[in-house]
């Protein structure tokens, strides 16, 4: 608690109790005339309300909260309620202390989301270490990193190994590995080694920097129900006040109602008159939702994005490096008959062994061996086909249809779609390696969740040949594929996705934040992926999914579509009781007590669930 | 140009929205967003009379919450 807020408690403490006294026959035992001994109590709870009253009456503001309850309970004074009006100033100002209690909890917790400013950073200078402000690096210089310590500013490992802690970033919990010409991202945690590395951007420019600059502007992008609360709550005030005349003018004229009970009605009004619950648990709802998404890893600019994400209808996906790794693996080995895989692929990575092609690359990391060179005394890079070698004194050819054809080697068609490595030794068909872009491991996984929360079509969008989308999409459970697309030909499609989906409904599309900046700003949602370290993405999209895992996707539009209806509830929620409140009073079945009530307790308890959209379910 | 500045005590979530709604009205402010969640004044206005529009925006801030206060730096 704040210095204010505990003396606002001791005040609350003080005047309670006095009330209590009073209200246990003390008013009957002293011999002071009863207002002034409720004044007591009053006074020492109210006294700020009253000054702020003053204050702000003369500055101009008409329909102020401090003014509308004090004049609702001097009214009540007036017409000799005394014990009630010191209890509604004593509940308004036990609602208010509770509601800036929440509020502060909540904002720090959101803050310790946050919480990835580097503090300092370790500079190489002369050979002597110097501790000095992030922002007073320079590109080029040399830093430091201890085991423990938060990497500072992004840069190139020149020495060390170690392993880095994403999680605050990404909300991955596996460390990632560097060592030297690796690079470090900015906000990640140092684990165990000592880094030395060379800094590649300012401070201003650094992951970290960038992220906190989003976070916090995030507020300013409101959604379209925050813009609703602020439009209603400009008129809310100034119609209850007019509606609490209304009340105390004509009851007595329509019902068998005296003056003073009829103006008794119009103070509950007043009571009532502040939209403070919504005007505060409505963004904070949206608030949390973006602490809760940025926990796991999902940064969204704008309530507004969050707002549009919980409306999806259609997502849209680039293939390769979104729902693929897009780097070519060995994604099945066909030997033929007699031959055991292992050993057809030792044949293709030796045969492949001085060879620079991706393709190469891909058959030697699959094998996982070092090759031993003496095996393969000669090999001969055929363009276009493939190779010949000889490896262990017999004459190996591996490559495509082509070259086996060429060689008089009959080979046998695959089923996979992907790019097919045969191979033959002395002149006989050995079998084949089919090389592909793997789909990501969780891949599949998000779809079929999609899927399960409702989104109604899936689409996947890639420049890729035909067949090799179709057997992606079809492997995946994808709705829609189009494929042989150019960069342009995609916003094209989106655009005519974007016309059929339903007024309500949005289209997000989902990309790697390379080549597609375009589509993501057309579409109504752009979302990008691996914005861990790539600036492109963070710029060009609303929604930035820091790792690259399409699980990550459900995710998002689950906290999206929370944080809506929790804000939906507490509009709900706050005008229901409110009105209630309001009709009970004019009927005079309603007290100040529930009026009160029906001002800071719904306030309470509304902030109280808007909390909730910080938290975010583990997947 | 778009500046961002601290408010301290700002503690009434209406307040903010009053505040906002003012200074939305000052002549010369293109964009301004007051956060109780984030307590900061996000104004964008003007560049040559950037200073002036500051300087009205904190006079109609204190009319509206006395107790509140902006950081200028």
């Amino acid at each position: 608690m704040t210095k204010r807020q505990k003396k606002t408690l001791a005040r609350i403490l003080g005047s309670g109790a006095l009330l209590l006294a009073l209200q246990l026959g003390g008013a009957a035992a002293i011999p002071l005339p009863r207002w002034l001994l409720y004044l007591v109590p009053y006074l020492l709870i109210g006294w700020d309300i009253l000054y702020k009253a003053v204050r702000n009456i003369l500055g101009g503001q008409v329909f102020d909260e401090n003014f509308l309850m004090a004049l609702a309970t001097v009214g009540a004074f007036l017409t000799g309620e005394y014990p009630e009006g010191v209890a509604v100033m004593l509940f308004y100002q036990v609602g208010e202390l509770f509601q800036s209690y929440a509020v502060g909890r909540s904002r720090r917790s959101i803050a310790a989301l946050m919480d990835i400013r580097p503090d300092y950073a370790n500079l190489e200078r002369d050979g002597d270490l110097c501790q000095v402000d992030p922002e007073e690096v320079a590109v080029g210089d040399t830093i430091v990193i201890k085991a423990g310590e938060r990497v500072p500013l992004d840069g190139i490992v020149l020495e060390g190994t170690s392993s880095l802690d994403t999680a605050a970033l990404t909300g991955e919990s596996l460390p990632r590995s560097v060592g030297p010409g690796g690079e470090v991202i900015s906000g990640c945690i140092n684990q165990s080694g000592l880094l030395r590395v060379r800094v590649q951007k300012p401070y201003g420019e650094s992951t970290v920097a960038r992220i906190l600059d989003l976070v916090e502007n995030s507020s300013t992008k409101k959604a379209r129900v925050e813009n609703f609360i602020t439009r209603f709550a400009r008129w809310y005030t100034p119609a209850v006040v007019a509606a609490a005349v209304l009340v105390a003018l004509v009851t007595p004229l329509l019902a068998p109602v005296g003056w003073q009970e009829s103006i008794h009605r119009a103070l509950i009004f007043l009571v009532i008159s502040c939209p403070c619950a919504l005007v505060i648990s409505v963004p904070l709802s949206f608030f949390g939702g973006i602490g809760g998404a940025s926990k796991a890893g999902i940064l969204v600019k704008g309530s507004n994005y969050l707002e549009a994400l919980s409306n999806t209808e259609v997502v849209v996906f680039d293939k390769t490096g979104t729902l693929t790794k897009g780097v070519f693996e060995v994604a099945a080995i066909h030997p033929r008959e007699g031959m055991d895989e292992a050993e057809l692929l030792e044949l293709a990575a030796l045969a492949e062994s001085w060879s620079e092609h991706p393709i190469s690359l891909s058959l030697r990391r699959a094998w996982g061996k070092e090759a031993d060179r003496t095996r393969v005394p000669e090999a001969q890079e055929l363009s276009g086909r493939g190779v010949r070698a000889e490896v262990d004194g017999q004459v190996v050819l591996a490559g495509n249809h082509k070259l086996m054809e060429e060689n008089g080697v009959t080979c046998e068609d695959c089923e996979k779609v992907g790019t097919i490595v045969h191979l033959a030794v002395d002149g006989g068909y050995a079998g084949h390696i089919v090389i592909a872009d793997q789909p990501k491991e969780d891949a599949k996984e998000a779809i079929a969740a999609l899927k399960a929360m409702g989104i109604r079509k899936t689409v996947m969008l890639t420049g890729d040949a035909r067949e090799v989308g179709e057997a992606v999409a079809r492997e995946l459970g994808l709705d829609e594929v189009h494929a042989q697309l150019l960069p342009g030909d995609k916003v094209a499609r989106v655009e005519q996705l974007l016309a059929g989906t339903s007024p309500k409904g949005k289209l997000a599309f989902v990309g790697d934040g390379i080549n597609d900046a375009p589509v993501l700003s057309r579409a109504d949602v752009g979302i990008a992926m691996g914005g861990l370290g790539s600036d492109a993405a963070i710029e060009a999209a609303d929604i930035v999914l820091m790792d690259d895992a399409p699980s990550k996707l459900p995710v998002a539009i689950a906290i999206a579509k929370r944080t809506l209806s929790i804000a939906r509830q507490n509009i709900i929620f706050a005008l229901g009781v409110k009105v209630a409140v309001l009709v009970l009073g004019a009927l005079g079945a309603a007290n100040m007590w529930e009026a009160v009530f029906a001002d800071v307790g719904v306030s309470v308890i509304a902030i109280l669930n808007a909390t909730r959209a910080l938290q975010v379910k583990e997947k | 140009m778009k500046k961002t500045f601290k408010l301290i005590d700002l503690d009434c979530a209406n307040c903010a929205a009053k505040m906002e709604d003012a200074i939305r009205r000052i002549d010369g402010v293109t964009a301004v967003t007051v956060s109780f969640m984030t307590q900061k004044l996000t104004l964008e206005a003007e560049d040559s009379r950037f200073d002036a529009i500051l300087k009205e925006a904190v006079r109609v801030c204190k009319k509206i919450e006395p107790d509140c206060q902006i950081v200028l730096k």
